[in-house]
């Protein structure tokens, strides 16, 4: 055994934006056919540092050497024809074209001057199955969940027989049982030989699949580790630069309280039926499933977004009619949804009015026009209160990192004085950091008898912040889990309907 | 306090942000030297804006629409119509009626709205593409009036309706202070009112509009009566110029409309739109009209001078939005 090869090797790397260096000369080497873990706050400079590597950003200054040589990557399409492929955060796909088009998108197969739809029918269809998942090629990208739509865009990048792939924090979508197949094809990739970038905010998952480890923060390279030397404290303290405790604050126990909202039979096309759930007061409730179980279309039916066929839906004990979100405002529900950029913000309006877009006509409005200082006013609280980082409040949203635009939405619907929350997915995409401060918010509002309930597919999350748990299975209710009972093999079990043994 | 105002004013001020105004101040001081001395006359200056004051107010409504994420392409041939119907409307009345001029600019409101009550209807409650169903109301608004004139001129027999159309107020034409009041009181209407704050999120994206609780149907829905409702003001203030219309009028005013909300900074995809920039806009394509026929060069290329101008604003608002 010699020296491990250094397949891609990158050296004081530079990368400023309008003066303002967001990578500051990080080196580090990845060798061939090891996964390495690549991990950071939001703003540490993770994701500027694989688009450099994936050619859509030009490097400032650095070197770096691809197989030795030392290579220049202008643009994607370059990186392509390199042999790195990257599976990016947000979704490239079309929704109006196929899977299998969508997948051999940029890179098609031709048998002379036109396509060759079978072939590439016939090899996406093989690549999919390599992935477990028995997708119809022929579907249309716009029929498919997040997760699914994660896989195809894994197997896009993999149908070009990438050398190196970037996975670009995947899990973020995915629930525990599909991560575990992600995590097991990592494997098999690797041991044909592909290296590997994994991006990640979970701790717990770098530990699990990576060999090594390398640390950013605020631009700046921290560390290069074996896992084997590390543990989630560790690591999470040299993300964060100092100690880092406990992030889930106590549970709530909610036992004997009555119920606020009671909901009976809901059921909406053939996506949910006959869900029943009560919400205690100042309860901090959970809802857990895999993707797709019908917890998101629940909350969409409760909250007049959705049509609901059947069902019926009791607030402190009388029977309300939902036909509209307004009506369920004025209920005193609210609603976080899990897609934070497609129906949370408005990405071009800055603070204030993003703050006040439901609770306008309510609160901001002084004969017919809208009192901006009392806006101003309002977001000055809010900022103060979850200490909302932003240049100035005026700034427009979309300038903002994910954990400061989750504040603003959740501060959008603080604003409607709820006395349910409904928070689904709250701490997708966001830092650590971030997610600490939503927990201790959501703890808080639970002691202010503000009733929550958190949708997730973080199970440590549920497990960490819930003391009772409903678990859907596809499109129904597949149980109540309470106290002792909420452990990750119970919730599991009844996610994935295999009984304990 | 104030001189450290002025200061940082100055030293925030960025060129991105004004370059509308900029753009517009240039655009005057050519037009001064191109136009030397005639441009800056009072009769020119006010006959410039008595030109743009027809397309402009329609301009007005069509940012709303444009903002909402829509397009309203039958405004010209709505103008024809409303100003035609209300032609006849007015003739009920006789040679002398002032009655009946102040209720055939009320009919004019009422039908123009109507109309474009129609297209919103077909927008906003079946979901249909803007561009595809102004194309068909185009043609038929056009197509209506050409059947009840015969095609021929219709002709107004009250003899002080056409005063309304050409008389001035304070120095300024009466299609003028239509052009400013209209676009002052949508201004406030976009700025100031929950409507406003709608029409924006909903342009910019629906879905997190509809996530909350925005009635997004009556959003989309309101923009294109306002526009109809712009279109009855200047059906009456073109129809009583002229004291008559002729069925093939008012053609091509959907382009000097939404080149005018463009110019004016109102980004095409929707979402973000200045009702004061777009009547900036609509002055400046006057202007640049203007100064070409003092400039002696050929009627027959001021369009494309105007279709140029569309491009490079829509090229720089491309630009801003990528940085």
């Amino acid at each position: 055994m010699g020296e491990p090869t250094i397949l891609l090797d990158l050296e004081g790397i530079v990368k400023e934006f309008s003066s303002v260096r967001v990578l500051d000369r990080v080196s580090f080497g990845i060798q061939a056919g090891e996964i390495m873990g690549l991990i950071g706050e939001n703003g540490a400079g993770k994701s500027t540092l694989i688009k450099i590597i994936s050619g859509i950003y030009q490097k400032t200054d650095g070197v770096i050497r691809l197989g030795g040589k030392t290579t220049e990557i202008p643009d994607y399409i370059t990186a392509k024809k390199l042999g790195i492929g990257i599976v990016p955060q947000e979704f490239n796909l079309i929704n109006y074209l196929t899977v299998y088009e969508n997948i051999f998108l940029g890179s098609e197969l031709h048998k002379g001057l036109l396509l060759d739809k079978a072939s590439m029918r016939s090899e996406a269809g093989a690549q999919l199955k390599m992935l477990k998942m028995p997708l119809d090629v022929n579907k249309h990208v716009s029929e498919l969940s997040v997760a699914e739509k994660q896989m195809v865009e894994i197997a896009k990048a993999m149908i070009l027989d990438a050398r190196i792939l970037i996975f670009d924090e995947p899990t973020t979508t995915l629930t525990a049982v599909e991560v575990q197949t992600l995590f097991d094809l990592m494997r098999k990739l690797k041991q044909k030989g592909v290296t590997m970038i994994f991006v990640s905010h979970k701790l717990q998952e770098i530990l699990t699949i990576c060999d090594r480890v390398t640390v950013l923060r605020d631009g700046k390279l921290v560390s290069v580790d074996r896992v084997e030397d590390l543990t989630t404290q560790t690591l999470a303290k040299k993300m964060v630069g100092r100690d880092f405790n406990q992030v889930f604050p106590d549970k709530i126990d909610s036992t004997g309280k009555s119920n606020i909202l009671e909901v009976e039979n809901l059921s909406s096309g053939s996506v949910i039926k006959d869900i029943s759930f009560t919400l205690r007061k100042g309860e901090i409730l959970g809802f857990a499933g895999l993707v797709g179980a019908g917890r998101t279309e629940t909350m969409e039916a409760l909250m007049g977004l959705r049509k609901a066929e059947k069902g019926s839906v009791r607030i402190q004990g009388k029977t309300v009619k939902i036909r509209s979100t307004k009506d369920a405002v004025a209920h005193g529900l609210g609603y976080i949804s899990e897609d934070r950029q497609g129906k949370g913000i408005v990405m071009n309006y800055d603070i204030p009015k993003n703050i006040s877009l439901i609770s306008l006509k309510e609160k901001y409005l002084k004969r017919g026009l809208i009192d901006k200082a009392k806006e101003d006013e309002a977001s000055e609280h809010y900022i103060k209160e979850f200490r909302i980082v932003a240049a100035s409040k005026k700034s427009q949203l979309r300038f903002f990192s994910g954990g400061n635009q989750q504040k603003v939405y959740l501060s959008r619907w603080m604003d409607t004085d709820p006395s349910i929350l409904i928070l689904d997915e709250p701490t997708r995409g966001i830092d650590i950091n971030s997610k600490k401060e939503i927990y201790e918010f959501i703890h808080r509002l639970a002691e202010a008898e503000i009733s929550c309930i958190i949708i997730s597919s973080e199970m440590e999350e549920i497990i960490g912040m819930c003391n009772r748990v409903y678990v859907m299975r596809e499109g129904r209710m597949a149980g109540c889990l309470e106290k002792e009972q909420v452990t990750e093999e119970n919730i599991v079990f009844q996610a994935t309907g295999i009984k304990k043994v | 306090m104030g001189e450290n105002k002025i200061v940082s004013y100055f030293r925030s001020f960025r060129f991105k942000d004004h370059s509308l105004g900029m753009a517009f101040i240039i655009l005057i001081v050519i037009a001064t030297f191109v136009g030397w001395p005639n441009f800056l006359k009072v009769r020119n200056l006010t006959n410039i804006l008595r030109q743009i004051s027809y397309t402009g107010i329609i301009s007005l409504g069509m940012t709303l629409i444009i903002i909402s994420g829509g397009i309203d392409l039958s405004v010209g041939s709505m103008a024809a119509f409303v100003g035609g119907i209300s032609i006849f409307f007015l003739n009920l009345f006789g040679p002398t009626s002032t009655l009946g001029i102040v209720l055939t600019f009320l009919f004019a409101l009422v039908l123009g709205s109507a109309c474009g009550a129609l297209n919103g209807i077909m927008v906003s409650k079946f979901k249909m593409a803007p561009f595809i169903v102004t194309l068909g109301t185009m043609s038929i608004f056009r197509s209506l009036i050409q059947y009840f004139s015969n095609a021929g001129t219709i002709l107004s027999v009250n003899m002080d309706y056409g005063k309304l159309g050409s008389s001035m107020f304070l120095g300024l034409p009466i299609p003028v202070w239509c052009f400013i009041i209209v676009g002052l009181v949508l201004h406030v209407v976009l700025n100031h009112t929950s409507f406003g704050r709608y029409l924006c999120a909903t342009g910019s994206n629906e879905q997190v509009a509809k996530y909350s609780a925005i009635n997004i149907a009556i959003v989309k829905f309101l923009p294109y009566v306002i526009t109809g409702f712009t279109v009855g003001v200047t059906a009456v203030m073109w129809s009583s110029r002229l004291n008559c219309i002729n069925p093939s009028d008012c053609a091509g005013y959907e382009m000097d409309a939404i080149a005018a909300a463009v110019i004016g900074g109102t980004l095409m995809s929707g979402g973000k739109g200045s009702i004061i920039g777009t009547m900036m806009g609509a002055v400046m394509l006057g202007i640049i009209n203007n100064m070409l026929v003092m400039g002696g060069i050929s009627a027959f290329l001021q369009q494309a001078v105007k279709g140029f101008v569309i491009i490079v604003a829509v090229l720089l608002q491309y630009n801003n939005s990528n940085k």
